[in-house]
């Protein structure tokens, strides 16, 4: 039997500069990364798929990947689709503020303490995601929470 | 004529990898909000990537700084596919060979040394910015 890479999910984030919904976007990925589920995510790096990431491309297009977008304009998820293969998940993170109702977040260069309890709820949300696509449905609930 | 001078747009690394992403992101937040908040502004590079007009237009035709955070340069590639007549390098891989004692760590939360690191470098860029207004370049 061949050595088989283990099934991961590939998350991009799209770190939008401008707004602090892209910093919520990286703190949210870097959350899941380090702390929910290091061992069934990698990060992928945006701007990679244009500058001809040759590694970012094929992985997302034989590996499942969730967008994480900071706005409407949905970058990472129309990136992701154009240059590989569609998100199997999109998380926008305006629709997330809107259920959570955490009031102003900061700025881009900070967050404030109700951007960082945003991107807690961002986390648990792609940690979600990430267990329904490698059908871990019972970690689901032990999602949010862990060190900032 | 005498246009409005509009800002320099500057573009950085979007790595969510390594810590030198990470300082490129904050060393364009340094020139932008600390040195030199009045001749320029940071652009998103998700949305250059993405050729969203705005962005596109503040871009088109001037001059417009990178700060990358690795070999690949993202986003000097990033400014030069918008349409940037002229795009000033600065590589944070470079920053730190300058500056050997320091030892950057952290992505979300850089540590103190990632904190000098993106400082030098958004000096760096401040002193190209400056000179170029030395120039008379962008305007």
């Amino acid at each position: 039997m061949p050595d088989l890479p283990k099934r991961k999910v590939g998350l991009i984030a799209c770190s939008g500069e401008e707004l602090p919904e892209g910093t919520v976007t990286r703190r949210a990925v870097r959350k899941v990364l380090e702390t929910l589920r290091p061992e069934d995510t990698v990060t992928l790096c945006l701007p990679l798929f244009l500058a001809g990431g040759e590694g970012e491309r094929a992985f997302a297009k034989h590996y499942p990947t969730i967008a994480v977008d900071g706005c409407d304009k949905r970058c990472a998820a129309r990136a992701t689709e154009e240059y590989s293969a569609k998100p199997v998940a999109s998380i926008v993170v305006t629709d997330i503020a809107k259920e959570c109702g955490c009031g102003e977040i900061g700025t881009a260069r900070r967050l404030n303490d109700g951007g960082l309890k945003l991107a807690d709820k961002v986390a648990g949300k792609i940690a979600e995601e990430t267990d329904r696509q490698l059908k871990k449905p019972g970690r689901a609930g032990k999602a949010p929470g862990g060190k900032r | 004529m005498n246009a409005a001078r509009r800002k320099i747009p500057v573009a950085a690394c979007s790595g969510i990898g390594k810590s030198l992403g990470a300082a490129a992101r904050e060393a364009a937040y340094i020139l932008t909000e600390d040195l030199l908040p009045e001749k320029t502004k940071v652009v998103a590079l998700s949305l250059l990537v993405m050729g969203d007009e705005a962005a596109r237009r503040e871009v088109e035709g001037g001059e417009a700084v990178a700060i990358d955070g690795c070999k690949l340069e993202c986003a000097a590639k990033g400014l030069t596919c918008s349409g940037a007549s002229n795009v000033h390098k600065v590589a944070i891989f470079d920053v730190v060979r300058r500056h050997r004692g320091l030892k950057p760590e952290g992505v979300c939360d850089l540590n103190e040394d990632g904190l000098k690191l993106a400082r030098a470098a958004a000096e760096e860029a401040a002193k190209i910015v400056d000179d170029l207004g030395e120039e008379g370049g962008h305007a």
